[in-house]
């Protein structure tokens, strides 16, 4: 055992050091390429130093390691939105949530980018799902999509389902990639995220007048703390409600630089969070967003983009009646510019984001529009079009070769790239499945195989 | 009611009942003299509701079905349920039940007509054996939450039924999906949630009227951290995993002492009977084979630990649920005879979820006898159980595994009938069956396939593209957004 144990460490180890394969010129070929915004029949992308050489359709250049991708599908690595990867391993287990802060001075400047942890067994199974980026996104009482609790015992009492933000804000968020290595962040702080809605209220005292009036003041105070932080420090200002750490955080915000993701459903609060926006100045994006629809044109001559779950289409709460499975192409159609998120928070079930992309398919949304509302759409969202999210020359090289139509759970990702370097195909998972394929009952204990 | 005479429902009402199409409110008040079977002519019989016996039935299914006609499906690709595909196969239904299935050569009837299946699929009607609609509605919020009893580890008394409110818009949105049958189960905070109810999923204004006849009941059994976190955490027992198994223990030992009391009482008449109790009818039930275990257990270990648990007291256990673990001990599911009844996406969420693997159905699924199945717990998920089926496929052929469509398909098929004990019923396409039928839009592995018509006993219950045929509940009437199309899709088309 001790000799195959060497073994299989010196594998990991060449594993661990394929970094260095980042740099070799590789060819994708023959594949039908997904660049994101269009689609190539029988493309070539040229992949080198973890950045995309070119897409298009010539032939590979000499030199190059080729994998044929001939009736394969070739994309772009999805970006999981409203996500939680890395930022918590085990949802019941509350020493491993790093995505929701219950202290009140640290509400706007929570950061999440600290807590992050790359080596989250979580990764490699959104990686195997084709997720390689996410915008990790503090969590908060009333986010998560649908709001159904896990094997209905929430309910009894147990679990996140009471617990509300001691603030209006639940923190920064920050974008990661999920390629194997030691350092995941790609940027911190690229949004901060705010609860609207029933959850919002709540926070505030219960009626969603009271936060709306309790927001126009929080950034009456971030101006005049900005204006006069001088004062602030002698003591000099009046005395102000925020910390001084969360009057800091949300200077970008109320000058319109760092955008704010709106949790919000009903779209009598979806008018009033845009009506909000316009007034203060506020750059928003809205998340959630179930009733979108009956505003959709509101939304668009705003330019306010959604990040949504296309099968969000229950009356869960009263926020939600007017919930359906058509969300998505109808924002699409009016010109919103959406993405497309997993599952419960898209930790543990980002990987479904793709199913959940095929399902606003078969509700209307045309084809190219739920791939880009996967890839493109997230880039562009947080500002980072041209860098991820998409098959052209100059972005970083996170490329999913697939057996199939990526939105097929049929599907598998066969071969996935991350800013250039090859992901070795396995999680823990994986791991599991090979040690009980066989039944698990031979004559020495499961324990012995891996 | 001091009143001596019996509420006497008739075996042959009861048989009846049992067989199905029937609409069999009978109460039969006055109608006859005491026929339980163990009554003796000389004793006085127990005032009204206290002897089970005397009226196994008390909350009768009003079940009738819709209307039907007698049809045959052509042209389609038929997955049968139990295993076979026939390509431009033809489903013939009379009466409400499958007559005949096969290619393109089976008989028509005269005067069947004739829906066209061409390029689309067909399959039974997709059932979710573990769902809580009705009794976790849609709105979730306080006041509609009646799924958990969680006032005690023991609540085997409490029944799913009397907590389903029929107008969750849920269970038109699972229809939509394919779904004809469910199981509504209490939650899983206690080691008895108590009984489930197998339900048709076809509009009703009462519970009685989509109760499944003659379906077994089902008894909602918790292992792992549920019951243990919500007792313990009140300081009461369980708090533990060995305090779960003593509270089974000790509520089995309770119900033998009952059911042995009973028997002696029916047996030589003496003394004054036993005083009827609902929490231990419901384990005699289990101890009886009458009513199924229905286990949410996630680890293989605690798996382990109900099997012996089930043979300390001479029960079976039908299936257990969630059984995220259950590819640990497949084999011996297998040899047991338990179904396992899984998602293939959901894992990582506590601590005994966290060994979830996407294969567990198709791992499940390989020992000769194995029982996979793919249920929802959730209502959403209970809109795409196909595609949740998909992904397990698809986790299965990833590891070389040989497995085709017509066989996964009985994972939310004939697999789940067997597991909520009706596979005679439904589940497959097979003649004599309830013709519970779908025909999808295109194959029902694939994301974009869209559940076109549903059919419950033969009668057209959804269809995706007749208005006349896509009810929405009482409760979506008026709501925001009622009457408006969205994407040029009007509201009950899904």
């Amino acid at each position: 055992m001790r000799l195959r144990t060497l073994i299989l460490a010196a594998a990991s180890v060449v594993a661990i050091a394929s970094p260095a394969l980042a740099q070799e010129l590789t060819a994708i070929t023959g594949g039908r390429v997904l660049t994101g915004s269009s689609i190539i029949e029988n493309g070539t992308v040229v992949i080198q130093n973890g950045r995309v050489v070119s897409v298009g359709s010539g032939a590979a250049p000499s030199g190059a390691r080729v994998i044929d991708a001939r009736g394969k599908v070739v994309s772009p690595g999805f970006v999981a939105v409203d996500s939680g990867l890395g930022g918590s391993e085990v949802s019941s287990v509350g020493g491993s949530d790093d995505l929701r802060n219950s202290a009140n001075s640290i509400s706007a400047s929570f950061d999440v980018s600290y807590g992050l942890d790359p080596w989250s067994f979580t990764l490699p199974v959104a990686r195997l799902g084709g997720i390689t980026r996410a915008i990790v996104m503090p969590s908060h009482a009333g986010g998560g999509g649908g709001g159904h609790s896990h094997d209905d015992s929430d309910f009894a009492g147990v679990g996140h389902a009471g617990l509300q933000s001691p603030g209006l804000f639940a923190g920064q968020a920050a974008i990661i990639h999920l390629a194997e290595g030691t350092d995941i962040l790609v940027k911190p702080r690229v949004a901060m995220v705010a609860p609207f809605g029933e959850a919002g209220a709540g926070i505030v005292g219960g009626a969603r007048g009271a936060q709306f009036t309790q927001f126009k003041e929080t950034l009456a105070e971030v101006r005049l703390y900005a204006r006069n932080k001088a004062a602030y420090d002698r003591a000099g200002l009046r005395e102000l409600s925020l910390s001084r750490a969360d009057l800091e955080a949300l200077i970008p915000v109320a000058n319109g630089q760092m955008p704010l993701i709106v949790t919000v459903r009903r779209a009598a609060d979806i008018q009033q969070v845009l009506r909000l926006a316009r007034e203060e100045g506020v750059k928003v994006i809205l998340d959630g967003a179930e009733e979108a629809w009956l505003v959709a044109d509101q939304i668009a001559s705003a330019g306010v983009p959604v990040l949504l779950n296309p099968i969000s289409n229950l009356p869960g709460n009263l926020e939600t009646r007017a919930a359906r499975m058509q969300n998505a192409a109808a924002l699409n159609a009016a010109g919103v510019v959406i993405a497309i998120k997993g599952n419960e928070g898209s930790i543990h079930r980002a990987r479904e984001a793709r199913y959940n992309a095929g399902n606003a398919v078969s509700h209307g949304l045309p084809y190219e529009a739920a791939i880009a509302a996967l890839t493109v759409n997230p880039a562009r969202i947080f500002g980072m079009t041209g860098q991820f999210g998409e098959l052209r020359a100059g972005a970083a090289a996170d490329v999913v070769v697939w057996s199939g139509d990526p939105l097929e759970p049929l599907s598998l990702a066969e071969t996935i790239f991350v800013n250039g370097q090859e992901q070795a195909p396995t999680s823990r998972q994986f791991l599991l499945r090979d040690r009980y394929r066989d039944g698990g009952e031979g004559a020495m204990p499961p324990a012995y195989t891996r | 009611m001091k009143i001596d005479r019996m509420r006497g429902v008739s075996l042959a009402v009861m048989a009846a009942v049992g067989l199905g199409l029937s609409a069999c409110a009978t109460t039969g008040d006055d109608s006859s003299e005491s026929s339980g079977s163990s009554d003796r002519a000389e004793r006085t019989p127990l005032a009204t509701g206290l002897d089970a016996s005397s009226n196994r039935d008390p909350f009768p299914s009003t079940y009738r079905g819709l209307p039907r006609e007698n049809m045959a499906i052509v042209g389609g690709t038929v997955f049968d349920g139990a295993g076979r595909r026939f390509e431009n196969g033809v489903v013939v239904v009379t009466d409400g039940r499958v007559v005949a299935v096969g290619d393109a050569s089976t008989a028509i009837p005269a005067g069947h007509r004739s829906v066209d299946a061409r390029g689309r699929f067909v399959t039974p009607g997709i059932i979710d054996t573990h769902s809580h609609l009705g009794v976790y509605p849609s709105p979730g919020v306080q006041g509609m939450s009646d799924g958990n009893e969680a006032t005690s580890p023991n609540t085997a008394q409490v029944w799913a039924e009397h907590s389903l409110w029929p107008q969750d818009p849920g269970f038109n949105h699972a229809r939509a999906g394919g779904i004809t049958t469910l199981q509504i189960l209490p939650g899983s905070a206690n080691l008895f949630g108590g009984r489930g109810v197998t339900v048709r999923n076809i509009p009703s204004v009462t519970m009685q009227g989509m109760k499944m006849p003659g379906a077994p009941y089902g008894l909602k059994m918790a292992c792992g951290e549920n019951p243990s976190r919500v007792y313990g955490s009140r300081n009461q027992s369980p708090a533990t995993g060995m305090g779960n198994m003593a509270g089974y223990r000790a509520a089995f030992i309770a119900a033998r002492d009952y059911k042995a009391k009973w028997d002696k009482w029916r047996e030589d008449g003496e003394g004054s009977p036993p005083t009827r109790n609902l929490q231990n009818e419901t384990l005699v039930g289990v101890l009886d084979g009458s009513i199924l275990v229905q286990n949410h257990c996630y680890r293989a270990d605690e798996m382990a630990q109900m099997v012996d648990l089930s043979r300390e007291f001479g029960f079976r256990i039908t299936a257990f649920h969630h059984a995220i673990e259950a590819y640990k001990v497949a084999p011996m599911l297998a040899r047991e005879g338990i179904c396992a009844d899984m998602w293939t996406g959901w894992w990582g969420f506590k601590m005994e979820s966290l060994d979830g693997i996407e294969a567990n159905a198709a791992l499940v699924d390989a020992p000769e006898n194995g029982c996979a199945v793919i249920h929802s717990d959730d209502a959403e998920l209970t809109q795409r159980l196909n595609q949740e089926a998909a992904a397990s496929l698809a986790a299965g052929r990833r590891i070389g595994m040989d497995i085709s469509e017509e066989r996964a398909i009985r994972w939310i098929t004939l697999n789940a009938a067997r597991s909520l004990g009706i596979a005679d019923q439904t589940g497959s396409l097979e003649a004599g069956k309830r013709a519970d039928v779908v025909i999808w839009s295109a194959n029902p592995f694939s994301v974009y396939a869209r559940a076109d018509q549903v059919f419950v006993d033969g009668g057209l219950a959804f269809d995706r593209m007749n208005p006349a045929y896509q009810p929405v509940s009482d409760y979506e009437l008026g709501q925001p957004g009622f009457g408006l199309s969205a994407a040029n899709v009007t509201q009950g088309a899904r």
